[in-house]
């Protein structure tokens, strides 16, 4: 990460967030993998990744460069902002999902999230036209939400056996895959928002 | 409490004593040596300050933990309030409190409430303060106190200032750092500004901490390993509500909601209007325009107020020029007159609960913090939304400032077992086309924080973008608060969409966000100018730093010219006096010319404000009348050696 070597001592080139010969703080990585000390892979255990964030949080923290120096306090910043986005993206399945097929270099479609998935065109018609109908209409949508979000859960489902076969083969076919399931899960997910907000509301908790 | 004198080993540990206080250390009686200054061989202490709508405390941690730190008259809370006096000094806590009623226009208080907002945002509550809104109020308020105005960062220094010589005077030491909290809910614009007041304050403000989450550090938490625990803080002019899971000291907050616009003030002023409604139709006379009622009745209401947390009734009393009101007020009934306030605080709490995705039957404790959550329906309310009895052993005027003081702890490499991991309260994104906000950063990200976004050029040759960015959970731009507009300048002229600049927004420690941009063809750094939507700019802060120190200069320098001649007054008595002896009979035309002489010239300076050309002339005055003086000490000593008196 650092091909000069340690900013502060300039020994050799090393792969850590602190030198191994000074043990100074050293500018971060960006990747959020190695950052975690973990490989690509798309299925994480969550209870270790938490494990490594209070640990890593433990070391990089800027309150314990309050007292260093300039250098030592940008780094600590800059490492526990990525320390922390990468936690984010990383403990979210689809955000984690998103972020590998970024770094393999596969963008998401323009429109990727807006097309109607072909087998739900129907049903997609029929909720909008209720959506825009009086509260009676609107009424009648309760059984479509239950039905989308089990789609949702289909999907996630579907992502995780994915991820499996992702860890084990790789493949730019598998993560083609990956991409479409994405799009077709946000595409129920925004669908499901706006029945949500369409619908009375069940009440609190 | 600790002895301030007592020495502290702990950072005098790390640092050999220098060799001048070793050698001084021989010749020291005993009792001197107890009252060596370690404070050359260690850090400055960091304390840690609660600056709060009606109250403000500063504390710092002592051996043995966080300890609050009372001013010179003992008491621990200094009142949030700031007078302007006839001679034009100002007054802070409890004298400005008495000023309160008798020179309301010339006063401040609740000033938190207006920090980091413009005029627009305040029109209702204005109406309530006793002090006016100087014109040109939009970007940032200006209060007029007297002859002078003052923004509520200023305001606040003045706060900031006495607590900052409270803590100089009880540690004995300089106290240059500090720890300032600020409601959880508080955007950029509201946490700027109170970094500012610190900066005004003459203070380095090393970190600026949530409330809720320095109270969640006061609490301490070897009591309990792993956990989540709920805050609730009901203060004088701000709710906040924040949800942390607990994991061997780590302080992790989840999520953080709250309004601040909300607490106990809104209470008083509630109880107030009915008040004077109350009065108009007694004695068939409006109070409302009379400032002196106004704050007298305020203060009743608010006596009755915190009287009704230990009994079922009191009474609310006026007596004004001659009058007397007298009304009976049961706790139901106040409870009915604040029903929808204390509701208020219910949906911020139920939307933090579903963000923090857990459930009421997950929370293991709550903790009740700021001095509303002492009102029993507030404690009910409480208790049955989280389904736990709430914990209140710590003082809730207390907990905050305690908490910051444990902050300073760990910021100071004195506490190292803890670890707060704090949110940002609200979404950061940038406004788009057609006026709808691309969010960035969302709500309850844990802090630091950051996000980049590539920005390019509309039309050929542009050479500047502009990049308007807001906080705030809505679609469009217009309903979310805008926080500044940031110009990347002198970008190269190229045709549209060539330039590539990528912008890295990122949200500090402090929940403050910093802007940094770079341009990706060259790798160069790309010029960035901020202009802030609500606040002082950069330049405006420094003048008022230069200016305060200015008025800390005057106020030395005046104290100097009336010492000077205080001096000066004594030594011209006594030359007057000695003018009458026989001694001054004898001297030769030419002394007396010179007494005379340098008599007139010390009375012609002593008006002007120069102490140094009134100390100038008194030394002038001394070497005159050395003669003088000789012959009276010779005239004394004989007639004693004479036995007469002279």
């Amino acid at each position: 990460m650092n091909a000069d070597g340690c900013w502060k001592c300039g020994q050799a080139p090393h792969d850590s967030l602190f030198c191994r010969f000074c043990n100074t703080l050293q500018p971060p990585s960006q990747d959020y993998y190695r950052f975690f000390e973990l490989d690509r892979q798309l299925s994480i255990d969550l209870s270790d990744l938490q494990r490594r964030y209070y640990s890593l949080s433990r070391l990089v923290h800027p309150d314990h460069f309050a007292r260093g120096t300039p250098n030592e306090k940008r780094f600590a910043l800059d490492a526990t902002a990525i320390l922390n986005d990468a936690f984010r993206t990383l403990r979210d399945p689809v955000a984690r999902a998103e972020y590998v097929l970024r770094e393999e270099g596969i963008e998401a479609a323009h429109d990727g999230a807006k097309r109607v998935p072909p087998e739900l065109l129907e049903e997609v018609f029929e909720v909008r036209t209720a959506l825009e109908g009086d509260a009676a209409a609107r009424a009648t949508l309760a059984s479509s939400l239950d039905r989308f979000r089990a789609l949702r859960g289909q999907a996630d489902r579907e992502l995780e056996t994915l991820f499996q076969q992702y860890d084990a083969e790789g493949g730019r076919d598998t993560l083609a895959n990956v991409r479409a399931t994405l799009d077709r899960r946000k595409y129920i997910a925004n669908l499901i928002e706006e029945l949500e907000a369409g619908l009375p509301s069940p009440g609190f908790l | 409490m600790s002895d301030p004198k007592q020495i502290d080993f702990s950072g005098a540990g790390d640092h050999p004593l220098s060799p001048a206080s070793q050698t001084a250390s021989h010749h020291t009686p005993m009792s001197d040596l107890l009252q060596i200054d370690f404070s050359a061989v260690r850090e400055p202490k960091i304390v840690g300050i609660d600056l709060g709508t009606t109250n403000s405390l500063v504390a710092f941690m002592d051996l043995t933990g966080p300890e609050i730190i009372p001013g010179e008259d003992g008491a621990r809370l200094v009142p949030s309030i700031v007078s302007l006096n006839a001679s034009g000094e100002t007054v802070v806590g409890n004298a400005a409190r008495e000023l309160l009623l008798t020179q309301p226009e010339r006063t401040v208080y609740s000033v938190k409430r207006l920090m980091g907002r413009g005029a627009g945002d305040v029109q209702d509550e204005l109406r309530l303060f006793p002090f006016r809104v100087a014109e040109e109020s939009e970007t940032v308020i200006r209060l007029e106190l007297g002859e002078r105005t003052f923004t509520p960062p200023e305001i606040s220094a003045i706060i900031l200032r006495q607590l900052k010589r409270n803590a100089e005077a009880f540690l004995g030491e300089p106290v240059p750092r500090a720890v300032i909290t600020v409601p959880a809910y508080f955007n950029d614009a509201q946490r700027q500004a109170t970094r500012d007041a610190g900066r005004i304050a003459g203070l380095e403000v090393v970190r600026l901490v949530n409330e809720p989450t320095a109270a969640a550090l006061a609490y301490g938490l070897d009591k309990r390993k792993t956990g989540v625990i709920t805050v609730y803080d009901l203060g004088g002019g701000t709710f906040d509500i924040s949800i942390l899971r607990l994991h061997e000291g780590i302080f992790e907050v989840l999520a953080t909601n709250g309004d601040t616009h909300l607490g106990g003030d809104d209470i008083d002023n509630r109880m107030l209007r009915v008040a004077l409604e109350d009065i108009q139709s007694e004695w068939g006379e409006d109070l409302s325009a009379d400032g002196h009622a106004v704050q007298l009745l305020r203060r009743a209401v608010i006596d009755a107020k915190e009287r009704l947390s230990f009994v079922p009734a009191t009474s609310i009393q006026l007596e004004f020029r001659g009058k007397k009101y007298e009304r009976e007020i049961t706790r139901e009934v106040f409870e009915k007159l604040i029903l929808d306030i204390v509701d208020r605080t219910l949906g911020p709490c139920r939307s933090c609960i579903r963000d923090a995705g857990v459930s009421a039957e997950q929370i293991d404790e709550v903790v009740l913090v700021g001095g509303s959550t002492r009102i029993p329906m507030v404690r009910r309310a409480v208790e049955v939304l989280f389904r736990a009895r709430p914990h209140t052993e710590l003082n809730p005027d207390e907990v905050v400032a305690l908490g910051a003081a444990v902050q300073a702890g760990i910021l100071a490499g004195k506490v190292d077992d803890q670890l707060l991991l704090d949110v940002t309260p609200l979404s950061l994104g940038i406004e788009t086309l057609g006026g709808t906000v691309s969010k960035l950063i969302h709500r309850n990200s844990t802090i630091p924080a950051s996000a980049t976004e590539v920005f390019t050029t509309a039309v050929d040759g542009q050479t500047n973008v502009l990049i308007h960015v807001l906080q705030g959970e809505r679609e469009l731009a217009k309903d979310c608060r805008s926080l500044a507009r940031f110009d990347l300048k002198d970008v190269e002229p190229m045709p549209a969409g060539a330039a590539r600049i990528e912008v890295r927004f990122l949200i500090d420690a402090n929940g403050i966000l910093n802007v940094a941009a770079r341009d990706i063809r060259t790798g160069r750094e790309q010029n960035v100018e901020v202009k802030p939507s609500y606040g002082l700019t950069d330049e405006q802060v420094e003048a008022m730093i230069q200016e305060s120190m200015q008025m800390a200069e005057s106020d030395f320098h005046e104290r100097q010219v009336r010492d000077a001649r205080v001096e000066a007054d004594r030594i011209l008595s006594a030359v007057e006096k000695a003018k009458l002896s026989p001694a001054y009979l004898e001297l030769a035309g030419d002394e007396k010319r010179q007494i005379e002489d340098a008599l007139r010239q010390l009375q012609t300076v002593y008006h002007a404000d120069d102490h140094l050309s009134i100390r100038a002339q008194m030394e002038a005055l001394d070497k005159a009348t050395q003669g003088l003086a000789e012959k009276m000490m010779d005239q004394a000593v004989s007639a004693a050696l004479k036995g007469t008196k002279i």
